[in-house]
């Protein structure tokens, strides 16, 4: 399993969130997808990334409650390390 | 009576450039955006005209489609959408492919880095539907809306659907159009491995030189609407379609019936339509694909349905100049004719210059030629034909 730290996984999620058509500036952690124009398609594709990158899968019933940035910055950073 | 349908707006993008004034400056001048065997359209950057979420959720044929139908809709006056109800507007789109870049991009995937990683938006941007379905989510187009697949008839089939749409009534207002983007290397490769391509990489249609066409890309798009809508709300009525034909060869998958039987069918369907005869034909925008085969029957078509008229009308192939623009022909050529009817103009066959037995009419080599005026509009018939069989005529006239 690839170990990165908070910092990592933020800074790689905000490139791709930025790759979907998001505005940089607004990709804060308290941002929600509605706020930055992110549906349930760049959501699947983010999930694949996560998974190709930190080996951590984040499904359909995961991503419901992830309404944020940050959740799921904090949901991969979690699950990164164990 | 059906309604008279008028056409209010018309954009393109193809090998000439972007902009259907373009299209149709650089064609009269005799111009060719073909290089090295190619009509690609490179002057189309696709990041000048959209987001970054609309250019990476589109396949270029989509893209293509989309700043066309921009630039029609931006005539009509409808750049914020439709100023009737949008429930009464429709959209169809035709393609001869579709997103065959991002098939064969997403294979790569599949096969280098397994199936979870094939992207999400594979399928919204492969489907052959995408061109029509984006445009209307753009637009706000909310009334019939579909994509017509009929190989290089897609853009006339699509043309011709919503004529009917219009006329019946079902709508308001129709977008019409096609777009392609099949200059990928498994095209590619395909169209050369049935001979259907130049190998000498010239388009030199109804020439007697003439090896094969040579692949293009691009879109064309049209706002058609009753006429009586568009006087109403005071839009500028840049022509009309009056007159539509379709059939089918059923006779071979890719080759043309040689006596141009079902062609000229579909060009007499097309005149009755408009209801008008040989003689109320002033200009022909041929499909003039550079094949062997298609411009010899299509000649044949021509003197089938027209008779002895059929050697006194100039007959010009824009394919000549952009190259074979496969579904997105009937449509980039229905807009070069609502233009070269307001012109006046039957633009060249660039390049034309020696006759063939088989092809003994009027291209139009060398320049431009002005049209004669016989104290009432001009007409024409726009030709496109698709493997598979299938031929679909358009008759348009002059505002």
């Amino acid at each position: 399993m690839p170990t990165a730290d908070k910092e990592q996984i933020e800074k790689r999620m905000t490139d791709a969130l930025e790759s979907f058509g998001a505005e940089r500036e607004q990709i804060k952690r308290e941002a929600t997808w509605e706020e930055l124009d992110i549906d349930s398609l760049d959501l699947v594709e983010l999930a694949q990334i996560v998974e190709e990158e930190y080996g951590v899968k984040m499904k359909e019933e995961d991503m419901k409650e992830l309404k944020t940035v940050g959740d799921s910055v904090d949901f991969v950073a979690e699950r990164a390390k164990s | 009576m059906t309604q008279r349908v008028a056409i209010t707006g018309i954009g393109a993008v193809t090998p000439l450039g972007v902009g259907a004034e373009t299209l149709i400056d650089r064609w009269s001048a005799g111009e060719s955006g073909i290089a090295d065997g190619l009509g690609c359209c490179r002057e189309f950057e696709p990041t000048e005209h959209l987001s970054t979420k609309e250019a990476r959720r589109a396949d270029r044929f989509t893209q293509l489609a989309i700043v066309a139908c921009d630039e029609a809709l931006t005539q009509a006056g409808w750049a914020d959408g439709p100023s009737v109800d949008p429930d009464r507007v429709g959209c169809v789109m035709g393609t001869g492919i579709g997103g065959i870049g991002t098939i064969e991009a997403q294979l790569d995937v599949l096969r280098e880095r397994g199936a979870e990683a094939v992207s999400p938006l594979a399928v919204p941007m492969l489907m052959a539907n995408a061109a029509s379905g984006v445009v209307a989510m753009r637009h706000g187009l909310k009334g019939q809306c579909y994509g017509t697949v009929s190989a290089c008839a897609a853009g006339a089939h699509a043309i011709g659907a919503g004529l009917r749409m219009v006329q019946h009534g079902d709508v308001a207002a129709c977008l019409v159009g096609g777009a392609e983007a099949g200059i990928t290397p498994l095209a590619q490769a395909a169209f050369v491995g049935m001979g259907a391509t130049s190998p000498s990489g010239t388009s030199r249609p109804f020439d007697a030189r003439r090896d094969g066409f040579v692949m293009g890309e691009g879109a064309g798009a049209l706002v058609l609407e009753t006429e009586e809508g568009a006087q109403e709300r005071g839009a500028e009525i840049l022509g009309y379609l009056t007159g539509y034909g379709a059939t089918a060869d059923a006779h071979h998958l890719t080759a043309p019936e040689p006596s141009g039987e079902g062609a000229s069918r579909a060009i007499a369907l097309a005149l009755a339509d408009a209801e008008i005869g040989p003689d109320g034909v002033d200009w022909v925008n041929a499909h003039g694909t550079s094949t062997q085969l298609n411009d010899a029957s299509e000649t044949e078509a021509l003197k089938r349905s027209l008779g002895e008229r059929a050697h006194e009308i100039p007959v010009s192939s824009l394919k000549s100049a952009i190259g074979h623009t496969l579904g997105a022909a009937g449509a980039v050529e229905a807009t070069a004719t609502v233009l070269a009817l307001q012109r006046g103009i039957a633009p060249p066959t660039v390049g034309w210059e020696e006759r063939d037995e088989s092809c003994d009419l009027d291209y139009v080599p060398g320049d431009a030629r002005t049209l004669e005026r016989n104290g009432r509009p001009l007409r024409a018939i726009s030709n496109s034909f698709g493997f598979g069989g299938h031929n679909a005529v358009l008759c348009l006239e002059g505002a």
